[in-house]
């Protein structure tokens, strides 16, 4: 089939195959973007936290009346307290160990700091920022998180601090990412580190494999695996307990856990969300992302469907338009066949050319979203793959009205319409 | 005439159906697209406090150096104590206050039995007519409370509801976290969102504060912030005192300011305040201050979520495709028409008779479509809860001023869509068409 009569056939409908170019180069460049941020979003929820997920669960609550933690004694009462519930939950049935803790992954309430390999060093040169979380010698066991090296906190390596006070722990575990961060070499088990800028050695003592920062905001990015893990029960007039049950006893030991901490003592806040299943804890944690997906998806189908019933009706109108051609043309023996390919070959030039324009929109777009939005760069297979998809598109939208085309009986050109 | 072209137009709506509805649906889509993402972009950008928005300014001094201070040099967000207090001394400003969020329990009296859970800020005299807090019943304390350092205490209109019942409660006494506040006011509800006041502590869609408290009775208690602190540097505070001296920030000031002379005014104090402390040798580096009105501080802090921003853009793109494709469509339409035209222009009608009624013709198809627009809307406003945080979400309602501006949209940008196939229509050459039928 010769090209240059369709090109100059089109010239006669310039509006018409503009409009359409120009609705498929959109339609690409949004696509595109938009499945990019699809899968970035799936791909930042589907992170594992290192965490075992399943029947973990977290308490969070304040005392009434407790001491503040600045007077001599103050800390020693509220560990009395903190001690009271430990033992209390620790009894329950179900479940199968507790640990006090001041944060988890996801949860978005983050104490941040750094650590060096030199005393009284700060943020800079070779040293790196770190998440804390601060636990009793449950905390691994508990969580679930996976030693590879070195050794877990045992009880004579727990001590307890106030909320305030600035103590440096002589033992610490971090995670591999911050050890292989500080000693490339892989040999950070049993070297000393600095917390803080402070001048006491800490000795790394374990390694775990994984373990996120509790914040998902955008500030946390460059050190989202750096964690460093405390031998302390920190003592405030609050506290969390992460609490892991025996399987599927979740919801069981969620609903009786407010009577067991007011059964310890009742000047004490719980509240609606103080007890939640760590499902619960990513679900919000991630609600925005996931959210976005489903809206860039459901906007994508949308669009590809707006794109599709345009080309249908413009094409439609021109099928209605060159009736009487038709009819010549099939007079003077042409197929069926070759009407239909006719104008499904007119539709693959106007969405090629559609295509060009969208390529350079949606690397455009990718541009603008870059500098405004923190976004990454557009990988050339997913606009190679928004081109296939929006020419196949036209061709399935061209299909009927072309159909219809080739159904023009010849006798047509006969007939003045 | 309109009435009759738009009698025409509704026709028309009948005459080639699957077109027509193709139509209308882009056009419902697309505007109840940027309608819904709107919706929450107008909620969590306006202007909480519009009548003196330009007049309210938070004070930024850097205290942590340039080693230490924010990305791009920018000083702490909020104040350390000795800076605190110094602003809090000057007589620079009309009005000045400091803040910072609270949390107390409310222990148990009369009936019930377990202690609830209080949540607000500690404030000075001024906080309340600066920020134009409404009060139900009583009012905010005096500066002269300040200065004594009063256990009085503003409660909201909802605590007064819980432990009250709503009643007048001014003079009551309440015990918070085991001390004794009298309640010299109630406020009205009051929740501006985004919450400018505090955007240090909060992305600003918290609950609406429970208590506001004497700010020098807060610090006479060491009562700890309960929100955010950040400090620089290594750590080796434990006393309060010596906590209140660190470069721990936690305090967020605010000034009103009446002329921009004033303003000026303030700035220089800052600058100089900056440089009498490097002189002091507290600070080792040149004066960095800021002065922020409340819509500058808004969007420093950056309240707008990017959700909100990219749902908005991707919407608003989806429009314009919405619209090509309408007018793709409309075109489609009129032309068919071009034998009725021709007859009607070689009976004499002339273009601008013809304008008229393509543009009405499509003005009608604009409100069919907001009408499955509005529709969509709703269903979309319903819905925004799947992607925002829900104390965001539901700031986003289908009000009048939606309602119209959704019709609004919808008739205009299909009218304005319509100009192009209009002028084709009105160009259609009489005699051609005649000739051909």
């Amino acid at each position: 089939m010769k090209l240059h009569p369709m090109i100059a056939a089109l010239r006669r409908h310039k509006a018409g195959v503009v409009l359409i170019a120009l609705q498929i180069a959109l339609t690409l460049a949004i696509v595109c973007n938009a499945v990019f941020i699809i899968g970035q979003r799936i791909e930042r929820v589907n992170r594992p936290t290192g965490l075992v997920e399943d029947n973990l669960m977290l308490v969070t609550q304040s005392w009434v009346g407790a001491p503040s933690g600045d007077q001599p004694g103050d800390v020693e009462k509220l560990d009395s307290l903190l001690q009271a519930d430990l033992a209390a939950l620790r009894a329950m049935p179900d479940v199968e160990s507790v640990v006090p803790i001041n944060s988890l992954p996801l949860l978005n309430s983050s104490w941040t700091g750094s650590v060096a390999l030199k005393p009284g060093s700060d943020l800079r040169a070779g040293n790196a920022r770190s998440v804390y979380y601060f636990g009793d010698e449950h905390l691994l066991k508990t969580l679930g998180l996976k030693l590879v090296a070195g050794r877990g906190f045992t009880a004579a390596d727990v001590r307890n601090r106030g909320f305030r006070d600035s103590g440096t722990p002589a033992v610490i575990i971090v995670t591999k990412a911050l050890a292989d961060k500080l000693y490339p070499k892989g040999d950070a088990l049993g070297k000393a580190i600095y917390l803080d800028g402070g001048s006491s050695p800490s000795t790394i003592i374990g390694e775990v494999e994984r373990l996120q920062a509790p914040s998902t905001g955008s500030w946390v990015n460059g050190f989202l695996w750096n964690a460093t893990i405390e031998p302390f029960r920190l003592n405030a007039n609050f506290s969390r307990y992460a609490i892991r049950t025996r399987p599927g006893r979740l919801q069981a030991v969620m609903h009786a856990v407010p009577d067991v901490l007011y059964g310890v003592s009742r000047m004490r806040v719980l509240d609606d969300d103080s007890v939640k299943s760590f499902a619960q804890i990513r679900q919000e944690a991630y609600r925005s992302d996931v959210g976005m997906a489903i809206l860039m998806g459901v906007v994508c189908l949308i669009l590809l469907g707006v794109t599709a019933a345009g080309i249908v009706g413009l094409t439609s109108f021109w099928v209605g338009q060159r009736h009487r051609q038709i009819g010549v043309r099939r007079a003077l023996g042409a197929r069926k066949i070759d009407i239909l390919h006719y104008f499904q070959m007119e539709n693959l030039l106007i969405s090629g050319a559609g295509a060009l324009i969208g390529l350079g929109l949606a690397i455009g777009l990718n541009m603008l979203l870059m500098k405004h939005f923190e976004m990454d760069r557009l990988p050339v297979l997913y606009v190679l793959a928004g081109i296939v998809v929006v020419m196949a598109l036209g061709q399935g939208a061209v299909f009927v009205p072309a159909r219809r085309a080739s159904n023009v009986p010849p006798v047509v050109a006969t007939r003045s319409v | 005439m309109f009435a009759y072209y738009f009698q025409l137009g509704l026709r028309s709506l009948r005459r080639n159906p699957a077109l027509t509805a193709l139509m209308v649906m882009a056009i419902g889509v697309g505007v109840a697209a940027s309608m819904t993402t709107y919706s929450v972009f107008r909620a969590v950008s306006g202007n909480p406090i519009p009548d003196k928005s330009t007049r309210l300014f938070t004070p930024q001094i850097d205290a942590w150096g340039p080693q230490q201070n924010l990305r791009g040099g920018e000083p702490a967000e909020a104040l350390g104590y000795v800076d605190a207090m110094a602003l809090m001394r000057s007589h620079e400003a009309k009005r000045k206050t400091l803040l910072y969020p609270v949390q107390l329990s409310v222990i148990p009296q009369g009936n019930r039995d377990l202690p609830l859970n209080a949540s607000g800020y500690a404030v000075t005299s001024d906080f309340f007519a600066m920020f134009e807090v409404p009060f139900r019943y009583g009012s905010g304390w005096s500066e002269q409370d300040d200065a004594a350092r009063t256990a009085d205490v503003v409660i909201s209109d909802e605590l007064d509801q819980k432990l009250f019942g709503g009643a007048d409660s001014v003079g009551q006494t309440l015990n918070l976290g085991g001390h004794d506040y009298r309640i010299v006011g109630v406020a009205s509800h009051w929740n501006p969102r985004p919450r400018f006041y505090d955007l240090f502590s909060t992305s600003g869609f918290a609950d609406e504060p429970d208590i506001y408290m004497v700010f020098n009775r807060a610090l006479d208690l060491q009562m700890r912030t309960g929100g955010r602190n950040s400090c620089r540097g290594s750590l080796s505070f434990t006393t309060w005192q010596e906590y209140l001296q660190s470069n721990c920030v936690w305090i967020t000031p605010w000034v009103e300011l009446g002329s921009s002379a004033e303003v000026a005014g303030y700035r220089r104090f800052l600058t100089n305040y900056a440089a009498e402390q490097q002189h002091a040798g507290r600070f080792n580096w040149a004066p960095n201050v800021r002065l922020r009105d409340v819509m500058q501080w808004m969007d420093h802090e950056q309240v707008v979520p990017p959700e909100s921003r990219i749902s908005l853009a991707v919407a608003l793109g989806f429009f314009v495709i919405c619209l090509v494709n309408t007018i793709g469509l409309l075109l489609a339409k009129f032309m068919r028409r071009a034998g009725e035209i021709g007859v009607r222009r070689a009976l004499g009608a002339t273009r601008g008779e013809i304008y008229a009624q393509y543009l009405i013709e499509a003005g009608t198809v604009g409100l069919a479509g907001g009408l499955v627009g509005l529709l969509l809307t709703a269903v979309g406003v319903g819905g925004v809860g799947v992607l925002f945080r829900p104390e965001i979400a539901k700031l986003a309602r289908l009000d009048p001023s939606l309602v119209a501006l959704t019709f609004a949209v919808a008739v205009v940008a299909t009218v304005m869509a319509a100009f192009y196939p209009a002028w084709r229509a009105a160009h259609v050459q009489p005699a051609w068409q005649l000739k051909s039928s």
